[in-house]
């Protein structure tokens, strides 16, 4: 069957997710764009946010990506990312205090992670 | 107790102390070398896939870029040398530091000036002591570095490389790291990390595989200018882990032979030990003996 991608999700440190799907859909630079089966080769920049990965099992994987790339080419697509987190390894309640901290102290940078961890999380 | 008996067991006490503790940091550092060697393999796959991309942009556009573009003439380098925090392992750190002796000297003789960033705290500790001059140094992480150390290393050698060499900029950058060959091998050796080659990356990969012509999103120069910085952080991150393992494993081997000696020297004391002792045994008899041969000898000589 070739309507299928090979999905390789990986940060700098560890392999977070691979496996099979029908469709990515992730943020680039210049706006969002999902992949399906039969795409034209990619190389594309990430911005933070989330990535919606849908299987062929019919379930859905929502990860958090903070920068990287997606490359795609072959049917097969990776994903570059310096820091991932799969949905569920995500601790609201903790990402919840973060961003009240960064708030508090003004660190953007920390408030825009935080922020697409929650939106990681509620997309889920 | 004799004295002397009393001197070679204290010894052999106070050996057998020390065996115990290097053979626990031998312990300590075989299993770190596991779990170093492990980070080396879980950080792969990144690099793959980065070495892969950075190709594909190379070879798909003619892309110009400050960190792949060689200065006509250098004026000065920067040389980044990793060390550990701390010692007792063998020579790891000063085979890491005379590589990067021998390398600042060639550059120095080619006319260049160098600039010393150093990560690990037996570096720094190595120039300060000779007064010279470092740029940049971290401490504190070289155990198990994480990806935002190599990151915080990182980012102001790129942000030297990106400046223009008259406002204190460099044209090129070396790495002097301890490469992780086998548990048993491990070698301090120097590249040259930027200006980036995009033949030397793409001869990396393996042949025969023909990249196809990626549409490149926002635009060619603007996926190379992330990705540059991306591949400088992933190889001085891989340059970390293996300093890390390669210094576990050195550990691990000095820790051994250390082992091996206090085994040897308690052996050798404790013969010298039984030998004190016997002679004192043998003193003792031989001081009765002739006590009671004197006593014998008195008594015979009054009875008569």
């Amino acid at each position: 069957m070739a309507a299928e991608l090979h999905v390789a999700l990986v940060a700098a440190d560890r392999e977070v997710w691979s496996g099979r799907a029908t469709l990515v859909v992730a943020r680039t630079t210049s706006g969002d764009i999902g992949v399906m089966p039969g795409h034209q080769p990619l190389l594309g920049v990430l911005e933070s946010g989330p990535v919606t990965i849908r299987t062929s099992e019919g379930g859905t994987v929502v990860v958090a990506v903070h920068g990287g790339f997606i490359s795609f080419a072959d049917d097969k697509l990776s994903l570059l990312a310096e820091v991932a987190e799969l949905a569920d390894e995500i601790d609201v309640q903790r990402v919840e205090r973060e961003l009240e901290r960064a708030k508090a102290e003004g660190d953007a940078a920390a408030e825009r992670r935080a922020d697409v961890r929650l939106r990681t999380v509620s997309a889920r | 107790m004799g004295a002397q008996l009393r001197v070679y067991k204290r010894r052999i006490r106070s050996v057998t102390a020390t065996k115990k503790i290097t053979k626990a940091m031998e312990m300590i550092a075989a299993s770190r070398v596991v779990k170093a060697q492990r980070k080396v393999a879980a950080s792969t796959p990144y690099a793959t896939e980065l070495t892969r991309a950075v190709t594909a942009v190379g070879t798909g556009s003619n892309t110009k870029h400050p960190l792949t573009t060689q200065a006509e003439t250098v004026t000065r380098s920067a040389v980044l040398l990793l060390t550990s925090d701390r010692g007792l392992a063998g020579a790891f750190n000063s085979n890491a530091i005379k590589a990067a002796e021998q390398l600042t000297a060639r550059l120095e003789s080619e006319g260049k000036q160098v600039d010393t960033y150093i990560v690990g705290r037996r570096g720094v500790a190595h120039y300060n002591f000779r007064e010279r001059k470092i740029a940049d140094q971290w401490t504190g992480f070289t155990d198990e570095p994480s990806y935002a150390d190599a990151k915080k290393v990182a980012a102001p050698l790129i942000e030297a490389i990106e400046k223009d060499t008259a406002d204190g900029g460099v044209d090129e950058l070396h790495i002097v790291y301890t490469e992780f060959v086998s548990m048993m091998t491990q070698q301090a050796l120097d590249a040259r990390l930027l200006p980036l080659s995009l033949d030397e990356v793409a001869q990396e990969r393996p042949k025969g595989e023909i990249l196809p012509l990626y549409d490149f999103e926002p635009s060619a120069e603007d996926v190379l200018d992330a990705l540059l910085p991306r591949y400088v952080e992933s190889r001085i991150y891989n340059a970390l882990l293996q300093s890390a393992a390669s210094k576990h494993a050195a550990t691990r081997r000095a820790m051994k032979s250390a082992t091996d000696n206090a085994g040897e020297l308690i052996n050798t004391l404790s013969r010298l030990a039984n030998a004190a002792r016997q002679a004192e045994i043998t003193q003792e008899i031989s001081e009765i003996v002739g006590g009671s041969a004197a006593l014998a000898d008195a008594t015979a000589g009054s009875d008569k």
